[in-house]
């Protein structure tokens, strides 16, 4: 009889995740979530700065003593920043896949175009360049140094900071940076927990207030700081 | 006067595969009767199926799964597109699952009588049996019908019967077993055990030494005509309701197949045989393209109603109770709204002309849901009906919740077809009709949620039990190919019709003819038909099909897609299969089911039938265009149910 | 009304296709779109000219078979396939840009008419349950729950017409993709093939070069059938279960 048989030789499963649009998508739903759960963290620590520079400061050197006496000194630091270039490469060249994937799959666009279509995807893919570029400036300038506008002083980031945020250019990148991770975190958070299969039509409400609230949360968190240089508050 | 009208009367025609013995057992027998394939052989075997509806696709996949090497073709883009995916209302089965004294026996006698005693017992038994086996297999499949709360399958009653054996899938019940049908055909498509030829029509088949050996047709999107070779031939590509221009078929439903079927050798029985469905939206002016039912499941719980005044132009909310008339309750008390389609169509016609229709033109009648919302509230009305509302609305731009909605009868199914023995097997060995192509379970009416079991008992059960025997008692010897003569003819005789309709470089456009046809078949072969309006339409006809030839354009070229091309040549054969119908029409001068004889009334106004002169399917065979065919008879015998003059008051 | 129309014309699948400017005059409210393209057509037959082609065939919202995207908007600015609108949407003097569904998936065939066969091969590489003939247990056997069996028919509505895929700009075929495999998933009947339908389906939706899903909503706007949104990430939640332990 020729009723159908399937051969069942299916590929592995790292495989099957990133040869699938769907699968590519959960690798930057989970990268991303890792990158927002680092990012809170982030934004909790950059608070310090308003305690003042000893509390700022004796926070940077905590952030290299952890997990000490199993780990050594920044050995910690090591793993996390690992972790994050993972994620972000992960992100970014899935992005970079599916993105190229999206726009070769509509080649000609409609003579009667309407604008409201691509919010979402334009958002996505331009504030994701825009972090892209960010995270190597933020990187040269306050982990390395080597763009910083002043006297960079390692293990001394409340002056650094300060140095920064006391150039208008450095105001305009950051500030841009972090309104663009606010509409990336707003859209992605909803986005990721579909991919995920979390949403449905009744969770639908409070995914969408989660990813409002954390946009707000990080973009208003993370502007603080630069606001506070700039108002006198931290000097 | 004109020839055709000289028919003459030839040897009856005999259902001879059909067993004798009980009807109960009947099926049974001829399935042990029948020759086998060998499993190991049928994949030697090439069957072709035209269509991809409910009974063209649940053939396909179930020759398909037997073994059966299948090529299959649809006009659409996709076989999921087939028309009977707009069937609404539901499927019948006698399941009895509501313990209301529903059976077998019950169901098959409510087929026959509603039939109007012009079907054969032996067929319709044959369907009731099966009908539980179909419900079955589509809830294995995974049609979602309608459920209750402990999760068994509701039901509910249907249009002309007093017991709910008919299953739905809310308004949409066709989709749902088409969809069904069709994920079964595309399983077997992937499996690579049928070849499916999407956006191709079929335009003629190959007969070759008196039996069925291919068809021709055209690919659409090329132009590009070619030959397709099989060992059987089935066509499952519809009805011609089309013939009437407005319709509830889809545009491009067409009776090509048929009808070039029919000039092959293939009788065609009973062409007069029209449904004309009572709810569908009226038509709003000469724009109009087609006609859109609503579900007779409407007429549960919606009450139809004139005013009682002729010409009452007052808004239906404004004429007060004892002011209307609720007529189809007051002439058929015990079965009120719910008695069978041609009943319900006929009174309507009546009453509008009477001049007391309602609407634009007075063609339409109130059906009313203001009750229904007092009783079950709007909510429950909603949940029962809120798809068809909406789709009411979206039309008419009018609110039912609010005024009740305008209806009106339209061609909806036409019970004429092929004739096929009880194999379902035509007058030309080796080609098969199923579904609405063929005549065989519906006499002169059709019960509604009736069309949908015909066709899949058709396609997944009958058909596959019945070919195995015609394959295995007929191997063919000789090959035939492309290049055989009667296939070369055939192949040239298509090219020369489309080149010529391509040639002709006319004024008019292929609709314009059709409109003109539609309307005069509306008017001398609708729902009320008499003597000497068929013999006017019989006149006109031949006379349009001149013109037809002398004035049609089609711009373009064959050689590409090209819509008009399709259409004019569709209606080549409408143009000849109109004739046939107003001729079957004229020459069955009694009343039965769909078809109404003015001159054959009882005093009151009902169908009369004349059994004792018309008691038999009318089987014509062709004998050229414009040239006075041959009648065959059958006989129809009732060993069961006997005939009485239909009563439903 | 007396209209402007603008009208995609491509003579087939390799010519170079651009907008045409057409009028129409003496068109009525009543009409559905399709018959205003009707009149257009009639005109312009009688003219001596082509017809727009386009796809269409039961004019009752169901087959699926138009597919016009209207003023940028799949089946134009209603809820509903393009057969079921009509011209009372619009206004006396409007002019109306008509486009076929535009995907690389989709190529055009001839105007606005185009090739959506990919969707059957969707279908075919999974979308079905596997029920021979003649096999089928009493259909009471298995009882459903009425609220998955509600789960089920909410998107096996789904028509198959593309308008997910047109709307999308990423030309992505998830929510139809989506439908199909919510609907038959959630039934016991779906049970044995559930893993593997998914997996299937998803990988034959990428190869047919479907974008991906960015989750913009637009197919859902479009759908004329209403298939929601949260749809998608039911199936992602299929998939994801059937990545981990469908692979036997």
């Amino acid at each position: 009889m020729a009723l159908a048989t399937r051969t069942d030789k299916r590929p592995s499963l790292p495989r099957t995740v990133w040869d699938s649009t769907v699968g590519k998508k959960t690798v930057m739903a989970v990268s991303g979530l890792i990158m927002l759960l680092y990012l809170v963290a982030h934004m909790i620590g950059n608070l310090k700065i308003f305690f003042g520079p000893g509390d700022f400061n004796h926070y940077a050197h905590w952030l290299r003593t952890l997990g000490e006496p199993v780990m050594r000194w920044e050995w910690t630091l090591w793993v996390v920043r690992f972790g994050l270039v993972a994620a972000v490469v992960a992100h970014a060249v899935s992005a970079y896949q599916l993105s190229r994937r999206d726009i070769k799959a509509r080649p000609s666009k409609y003579v009667h175009s309407k604008p409201r279509s691509s919010y979402a995807t334009r958002t996505m893919r331009w504030g994701g360049i825009i972090l892209g570029l960010f995270i190597v400036w933020h990187i040269l300038d306050l982990t390395t140094g080597t763009v910083h506008p002043g006297e960079y002083e390692h293990l001394h980031p409340y002056q650094n900071v300060i140095d920064t945020f006391s150039t208008w250019y450095g105001n305009v990148i950051y500030i841009t940076a972090v309104v663009a991770l606010g509409f990336h975190v707003r859209h992605g958070f909803w986005s990721a927990a579909q991919t995920l299969g979390v949403g449905n039509a009744a969770r639908d409400r409070f995914l969408k207030a989660c990813a409002n609230g954390l946009a707000l949360l990080l973009t208003v968190g993370f502007v603080s700081v630069p606001v506070g240089v700039m108002t006198g508050v931290v000097s | 006067m004109n020839d055709f009208t000289e028919y003459t009367t030839g040897e009856p025609v005999v259902d001879a595969k059909a067993p004798k013995g009980p009807v109960a057992e009947r099926w049974d027998t001829r399935r042990f009767e029948a020759k086998l394939v060998n499993p190991a052989n049928r994949r030697k075997h090439t069957v072709i199926v035209v269509g991809t509806g409910l009974a063209g696709g649940s053939a396909g996949a179930t020759l398909a799964e037997q073994g059966y090497h299948v090529v299959q073709f649809c006009y659409q883009d996709s076989p999921r597109r087939a028309h009977s995916i707009a069937a609404q209302g539901g499927i019948n089965a006698a399941k009895n699952y509501r313990n209301d004294g529903d059976s077998v026996h019950r169901l098959f006698y409510d087929t026959v009588k509603g039939g109007d005693f012009r079907a054969r017992e032996s067929n319709v038994h044959r369907l009731a049996q099966i009908s539980v086996n179909i419900i079955d297999q589509c809830v294995a499949q995974g049609v979602p019908f309608a459920r209750e709360y402990g999760g068994l399958l509701d039901t509910r009653s249907f249009g002309g019967v007093q017991v709910s054996r008919t299953f739905y899938a809310r308004g949409q019940t066709g989709q749902q077993l088409l969809l069904g049908a069709y994920q079964a055909l595309s399983k077997e498509i992937a499996a690579g055990n049928v070849e499916m030829h999407p956006r191709t029509e079929m335009l003629d088949v190959i007969v070759v030494d008196g039996r069925a050996r291919g068809i021709v047709a055209r690919d659409l999107i090329t132009g590009k005509i070619d030959t397709y070779f099989a060992d059987a031939v089935v066509l499952a590509s519809g009805g011609y309701g089309n013939v009437f221009y407005l319709s509830t078929n889809a545009m491009n439903s067409n009776a090509t197949a048929v009808w070039r079927a029919h000039r092959r050798g293939a009788y065609f029985a009973n062409p007069c045989f029209t449904q004309i469905h009572p709810t569908c939206i009226p038509r709003t002016g000469d724009h109009q393209s087609k006609l859109t039912l609503m579900s007779e499941s409407l007429r549960n719980d919606g009450r139809i109603w004139v005013p009682k005044a002729k010409g009452d132009k007052r808004p239906a909310n404004e004429i007060p109770e004892d002011e209307r008339d609720y007529y189809l309750e007051r002439i058929y008390p015990s079965f009120g709204n719910l008695v069978p389609r041609d009943i319900a169509s006929r009174a309507a016609k009546n009453v509008c002309d009477e001049g007391r229709g309602v609407g634009p033109g007075g063609q339409g009648v109130y059906l009313d849901f203001a009750d229904a919302i007092r009783r079950m509230g709007r909510g429950a009305v909603e949940e029962k009906y809120g798809n068809l509302f909406d789709m009411y609305e979206r039309i008419t731009a009018e609110n039912p919740y609010e005024v009740p909605m305008r209806i009106y009868p339209a061609v909806h199914y036409t019970m004429g077809g092929l004739w096929v023995d009880y194999d379902l097997q035509t007058t030309v060995p080796g080609l098969f009709a199923i579904g609405e192509a063929n005549f065989s379970d519906h006499g002169a009416n059709r019960l509604g949620a009736s069309a949908l079991m015909q066709g899949l008992a058709d396609g997944y059960f009958v058909l596959p039990s019945t070919i195995n025997d015609y394959l295995a008692r007929n191997p063919h010897k000789d090959e035939v190919d492309a290049e055989h003569p009667a296939v070369r003819e055939v192949l040239a005789e298509t090219e020369d019709r489309l080149n010529l309709l391509l040639a002709v470089d006319g004024d008019r456009t292929p609709d314009s003819f059709h409109r003109e046809l539609g309307e005069l078949m509306w008017e001398f072969c609708g729902m009320a038909r008499t003597d000497s309006g068929l013999r006017k339409a019989l006149e006109r006809i031949p006379q349009i099909r001149e013109e037809f030839w002398r004035r049609i354009k089609v711009p373009g070229s064959g050689e590409e897609f090209n819509q008009s091309l399709e259409k004019a040549n569709r209606i080549v054969d409408y143009l000849e299969l109109a004739e046939l119908m107003c001729l079957d029409a004229l020459h069955r001068a009694e009343s039965c089911g769909g078809h109404f004889r003015e001159e054959s009334q009882t005093p009151d106004g009902e169908a009369e039938r004349r059994d004792e002169e018309f008691s038999y399917a009318a089987a014509w065979e062709f004998s050229g265009t414009g040239t006075a065919p041959v009648l065959h008879k059958e006989d129809l015998v009732f060993e069961y149910v006997h005939p009485t003059q239909r009563s439903y008051a | 009304m007396k209209l402007t129309l603008r009208v995609w014309r491509q003579k087939n699948a390799d010519a170079e296709g651009a907008m045409s400017t057409y009028e129409v005059d003496g068109i009525s409210s009543d009409m559905s779109f399709l018959e205003m393209l009707d009149t257009l057509n009639e005109e312009l037959i009688v003219k001596g000219e082509e017809p727009v082609a386009f796809d269409h065939d039961c004019r009752e919202g169901i087959c699926g078979a138009c597919s016009l995207v209207i003023n940028g908007d799949a089946h134009g600015p209603e809820r509903t396939t393009t057969c079921q609108l009509h011209m009372r949407s619009f206004d006396d003097g409007d002019t109306i840009d008509i486009e076929p569904w535009r995907a690389a998936a989709f190529p055009v065939i001839k105007d606005l008419v185009v090739d959506r066969s990919a969707f059957d091969r969707i279908i075919q590489s999974g979308g079905y349950i596997s029920a021979p003939t003649g096999a089928a247990p009493e259909a009471h056997a298995t009882p459903v729950p009425k609220p998955d069996a509600d789960f089920a028919f909410e998107h096996a509505e789904c028509i198959g017409c593309g308008a997910c895929v047109a709307a999308c700009p990423n030309g992505s075929a998830m929510l139809f993709t989506s439908a199909k495999v919510n609907h038959l998933n959630v039934l016991p009947q779906g049970a044995p093939e559930r893993e593997t339908r998914v997996l299937d389906m998803v990988a034959q939706m990428d190869s047919e070069g479907f974008g991906g899903c960015t989750l913009t909503g637009e197919c859902a706007t479009a759908c004329p059938k209403g298939i929601p949104l949260p749809s998608i990430a039911a199936m992602n939640k299929e998939w994801l279960r059937a990545a981990r332990k469908g692979r036997r």
